[in-house]
């Protein structure tokens, strides 16, 4: 088999003139953890309102939240990456539609993914909530009330605090899944890890190099992740809990 | 935006079901139940008492849970034509087309989540049916054949079906080779016709659909197999 392995490729100058292609690949992971860290914050922020809402008895908006959850898991993720960044510049007022469509490519694919990401992450997120309030003992709301907080206050103090402590190993997957997802950016042009690999294989034809140091890239941060996680919730372990014990 | 053309949508439905959405499903069953096969064996190797074979099926599984699909799909579109030149004694490497390429990819990714899946319905097993399986004189493959998957399988259905509808989500995925999937179709006409809006929101709803009955129903299921267990 004749394949020309060429492992200095890395040290060659990219086409886009601004340094190496190890600087291609190590500006693609900055893409990829300030897209990962961007849409985590929608992702958390929508995900605890809708995950509360989706527990609050109140038959409507349960019904809201679900619709939300259902929406999001339903639909591939490439096919919402597409409607934020072909359809939605063309569905709002021609104003707006005209103001995106003319903003910073680079920028505006990167926020399209963020935004992308973020709520199809909040979706999961808000799964994991409900689940986590549903799995805490029922009196624990009950003595909440029972001390005289009102609900807001049972859910700020009790049962938020809880939750947030039993679901942090299912959040540390989601937060690995945000970042392996943030690959599919790469389909409207931006170039994280998987995009930055592909360019390089496109330009040099080295294609085994270029996917092999993707590959590293992604077990790197994927290690690191797990690491710090494994910190975090050893740290916010809740004594006593079977579930927690790891 | 000068109001949404149905007409497209109507005018191209044989091409996006006939073509598209037929290599969607295609790929869809094919690969669940090549991952299926590989993954329950993976399972098996998992549970071994032999380190070596467990840990080979444990570095498996981690190492393709830690990438993304996209990437995967990449390295097997370039990397399997060539090991398919190697095995044939070909100079350079023999395309295989994309259909078999993405199908290769699908089984052998979706194997490590199907592995994970047989290895909880296989521990989901009480001990003691093992010991008996041995006591009747079975040896291991009859015993795993005869007694502990098909009860692991059953218990699992559910989750395999579940994993199932996020395999057929996945497969838009393929988009990256520009092959004609579903998805890959309705972004033929987009593209072809200046119809971005109309193709993508009607493959949304095409997808939601699809994939929100499948796990309405699995649902369903999962509540008629809580009872009868």
């Amino acid at each position: 088999m004749n394949y020309n392995w060429n492992w200095s490729v890395f040290f060659d100058p990219a086409p886009d003139g601004t340094g190496t292609y190890l600087y291609t690949l190590i500006r693609g992971v900055y893409w990829t953890l300030g897209v990962s860290a961007c849409a985590w914050i929608i992702a958390l922020a929508l995900g605890v309102l809708v995950g509360v809402f989706n527990t609050s008895g109140i038959r409507w908006v349960e019904r809201l939240c679900t619709g939300y959850v259902e929406l999001f898991r339903n639909v591939p993720l490439l096919v919402q990456i597409f409607l934020w960044y072909f359809v939605m510049p063309e569905v709002v007022p021609t104003a707006l539609g005209d103001m995106i469509k003319s903003a910073d490519p680079t920028w505006s694919t990167f926020w399209t993914a963020v935004i992308a990401l973020g709520l199809f992450t909040s979706a999961r997120v808000a799964e994991q909530i409900r689940a986590g309030i549903g799995s805490l003992a029922a009196g624990q709301n009950m003595a909440g009330t029972a001390l005289g907080l009102t609900r807001t206050q049972v859910y700020r103090y009790v049962l938020l605090p809880m939750t947030g402590r039993i679901i942090l190993p299912p959040l540390t997957s989601e937060i690995l899944n945000l970042i392996k997802n943030t690959s599919v950016a790469f389909t409207i042009g931006l170039l994280e890890i998987t995009g930055a690999t592909r360019a390089m294989q496109e330009f040099t034809f080295q294609v085994f190099e270029s996917f092999a140091a993707g590959t590293v890239l992604y077990l790197i941060i994927n290690t690191l992740v797990v690491i710090a996680m494994r910190y975090v919730e050893k740290w916010a372990r809740i004594p006593g809990f079977i579930g927690t014990d790891r | 935006m000068h109001g949404f053309d149905f007409e497209v949508i109507i005018r191209t439905l044989p091409y996006l079901f006939g073509i598209g959405m037929v290599f969607t499903i295609k790929l869809t069953v094919l690969s669940t139940i090549g991952a299926l096969l590989l993954g329950t064996l993976l399972a098996m190797m998992r549970l071994s008492s032999n380190r070596l074979i467990s840990g080979i099926a444990g570095t498996y599984v981690n190492f393709l849970r830690a990438l993304p699909l996209i990437l995967i799909i990449f390295w097997f579109y370039f990397l399997v034509p060539y090991i398919y030149g190697w095995i044939m004694g070909a100079s350079g490497p023999i395309s295989i087309g994309g259909f078999t390429s993405a199908l290769i990819t699908f089984t052998i990714f979706e194997a490590a989540y199907f592995c994970e899946i047989m290895r909880a319905g296989i521990q989901s097993i009480p001990r003691g049916q093992i010991g008996a399986g041995y006591a009747l004189g079975l040896n291991y493959w009859q015993m795993m054949w005869h007694i502990v998957l098909p009860q692991a399988f059953r218990n699992m259905t559910p989750v395999i079906l579940t994993q199932m509808i996020v395999l057929f989500q996945d497969t838009s995925l393929v988009y990256v080779l520009s092959l004609t999937d579903f998805l890959g179709a309705a972004s033929n006409i987009a593209q072809r016709d200046g119809r971005l809006v109309e193709m993508f929101v009607f493959a949304a709803v095409v997808y939601f659909i699809i994939s929100y009955t499948a796990s309405r129903t699995v649902k369903y299921l999962q509540r008629r197999m809580a009872i009868v267990r």
